[in-house]
């Protein structure tokens, strides 16, 4: 008998009888999305900057950054700033990333979280191996909370997908709070309208 | 043969002798139970969450084999490999035989309790291959030569002096600096290092889903994801227990997790991998390890719900004031006292002991577990089963002698007002376990007996 039968065997053997999965009906509050998001965002290390276009998201990213640093983005607006150079197939050659930014699907309120999947990323490691990250949201897709967010991506196939709420951070040092652990030490979201 | 084994009471005890330390152990833990509660009063739907993940979990235990087959075919065609290991060495085995196939020396692991449980990195080294822990947290208390004490927190019961002293003598950092940003940059510095080189990157599951062959890894740093993405093989280590039925269930734990663990309302990153990368691997490796034993124990079977959030470990005075090193086991705290004794319950017979049965841990579990009951339970079975402390065991008996017989009750209560009044050096001593850390109290004139037979009358 190999290893799998025998312990699907023995969970067989001692499961209980069959219990039914609940369905999940937690209403949404009526609540102020751009508002609720901000502010959790806010808490929790992030910035959350209202914008028209990308003409303001160029023109900060020019006032951030010098000719110095690498900028990463797919997004075809930002040609202006993003950096040139060939493209590695390689994950590793990102690792000199100053800046990466990235557009998400949607964003979540009550926890600051943004849904990202592959097919909006250059590579995986692209929002985790950046120093910096931005973020591209639409000031219409919001929801408030993660059952929405499941509901919104419903059946979807991806090879890859994360929610990301704020800079990477630890408190495992006596709890004391650092942003910038191991993923990016900033994240700031444009919201546009 | 019978080896003495380690115990509770007897290393808390050395965890007691830095009095001071002991205080802000306690402080710490407690201010942590103090942001959950935060978290968690801005949710008024909280107990319905609860309720609903707890009735979740029930369906998967009593369906479990049903959604691991589901999950194994659903991730198979997602191009995952899937590995089934019936024990620790099984599963330790299954890691170096796939680091061996890659011609793979050097590791880089995220959070994972379960390999922590298999204690894969001591294997692993014995083996030839070195590993390096990437949670900071975990990073230090393996600097330190030391298992983590709780399963959030790793290195929860270290100062940051003795944690600069490290940095300097493993990192080279100056000495006598512990400021935590400081520190922080550095392992973040070492570690990307690391993260670049490494062609191997293990992490643990928060979730695997029946539905979709998909599984969760749930981080404040992003180390999970900087190995993973960084490596041409990554190996998830999961339990059996990890599988949810839906994708849509993920809303629910996602919310219950963080807000439970640090008052956070989600973790940083939430990465859900459903296909490797182009030209890479993902394997993941199943592991039963006791827990389809635990399932058959119809009184314990509560305690494979646990999302490993830490909750009951803060908020539990003994483990506070404790440590998490008293309990000898990978995984302390309450939840870690119901589950122990199910994987040896000679070694952790004293852990179900180690509680004051006040029911806290209950009462944060968010997945309601009935920890304080499987405790009380825990310490019946383990009597029963003949593996009390001797000590306890003589204790009970002599109790239970006294207390059957009227004649001997009345004469040990005067014996014992007798000697506290006339010989209180026979009791404040350290021979008597009631004397720890308090004096004892100041004996009656007289039993409540004397005294209503005096009463009475008038």
């Amino acid at each position: 008998m190999t290893t799998r039968e025998q312990i699907l065997d023995a969970i067989r053997a001692n499961q209980p009888a069959l219990t039914a999965l609940p369905g999940v009906i937690i209403p949404a509050d009526n609540i102020d999305l751009q508002a609720k998001f901000t502010e959790t965002l806010t808490t929790i290390g992030g910035k959350v900057i209202k914008a028209q276009g990308y003409d303001d998201v160029i023109a900060y990213i020019k006032n951030i950054t010098n000719a110095g640093h690498r900028i990463i983005s797919s997004i075809a607006g930002l040609a202006e700033v993003i950096s040139t150079g060939e493209a590695s197939p390689l994950p590793h050659s990102l690792q000199d990333t100053e800046l990466a930014i990235i557009k998400a699907h949607f964003g979540v309120a009550e926890n600051g979280a943004v849904w990202i999947t592959e097919d909006q990323l250059s590579q995986r490691v692209l929002p985790f191996i950046c120093q910096h990250l931005i973020i591209i949201l639409n000031a219409d897709d919001l929801v408030a909370n993660m059952h929405q967010a499941y509901e919104k991506i419903g059946n979807e196939h991806y090879g890859y997908g994360t929610f990301i709420a704020g800079p990477s951070k630890t408190a495992d040092i006596e709890q004391s709070l650092v942003l910038g652990a191991h993923g990016s030490r900033s994240m700031t979201i444009f919201l546009i309208s | 043969m019978h080896t003495e084994t380690k115990d509770h009471a007897e290393l808390a005890t050395v965890f007691n002798k830095d009095e001071a330390r002991v205080d802000w152990h306690d402080e710490t833990l407690w201010w942590i139970r103090q942001k959950r509660d935060k978290a968690v009063n801005h949710l008024p739907e909280w107990e319905l969450l609860r309720e609903t993940a707890s009735q979740i979990k029930d369906n998967v235990l009593s369906n479990l084999a049903g959604y691991l087959v589901q999950f194994e075919g659903n991730a198979q065609k997602n191009g995952i490999i899937v590995h089934w290991a019936a024990d620790a060495a099984e599963h330790n085995n299954i890691v170096l035989g796939l680091l061996h196939s890659k011609g793979i020396t050097k590791m880089v692991k995220s959070k994972s309790m379960l390999t922590e449980e298999c204690h894969l990195n001591e294997y692993l080294e014995n083996n030839g291959i070195e590993v390096i822990d990437s949670d900071l947290g975990e990073r230090i208390v393996q600097l330190a030569k030391e298992p983590p004490s709780h399963i959030v927190l790793p290195c929860i019961h270290k100062k940051k002096e003795e944690i600069g002293d490290l940095f300097h003598l493993h990192l080279g950092t100056p000495a006598g600096n512990a400021d935590p940003q400081f520190l922080t940059e550095t392992a973040r510095q070492h570690l990307r290092e690391t993260f670049l080189t490494r062609r191997a990157a293990l992490t643990g599951v928060n979730f695997a889903v029946a539905e979709t062959g998909e599984f969760v890894v749930c981080t404040n740093e992003g180390n999970a994801d900087m190995g993973a993405h960084l490596a041409d093989i990554h190996i998830a280590s999961m339990g059996i227990e990890k599988i949810i039925p839906k994708r849509k269930n993920l809303g629910v734990f996602l919310r219950l997790l963080t807000r439970s663990a640090t008052g956070q309302p989600i973790t940083t990153y939430s990465s859900h991998f459903s296909k490797p990368r182009k030209g890479t691997e993902i394997h993941i490796i199943i592991v039963d390890n006791g827990r389809s034993k635990q399932l058959g124990r119809e009184d314990f079977r509560n305690s494979l719900k646990c999302i490993r959030c830490g909750a009951c470990m803060n908020t539990c005075p003994v483990y506070r004031r404790s440590g998490g090193h008293s309990y000898h086991n990978a995984i302390s705290g309450p939840i870690g006292a119901i589950l122990a004794p199910n994987l040896d319950m000679e070694k952790y017979a004293d852990l179900p002991f180690a509680s004051t049965l006040c029911g806290s841990c209950s009462n944060v579990c968010p997945v309601k577990i009935d920890i304080h009951q499987q405790l009380y339970k825990w310490r019946q079975v383990i009597v029963q089963n003949g593996y009390a402390p001797a000590g306890k065991k003589a204790a009970m008996k002599l109790m239970s002698l006294t207390l059957s017989s009227p004649a001997a009750y009345h004469m040990g209560g005067k014996a014992g007002r007798f000697v506290m009044k006339y010989a209180p050096f026979a009791v404040n001593n350290k021979l008597n376990p009631w004397y720890k850390q308090r004096d004892m109290p100041e004996p009656p004139k007289e039993s409540f007996g004397e005294w209503y037979a005096k009463n009475r009358k008038a």
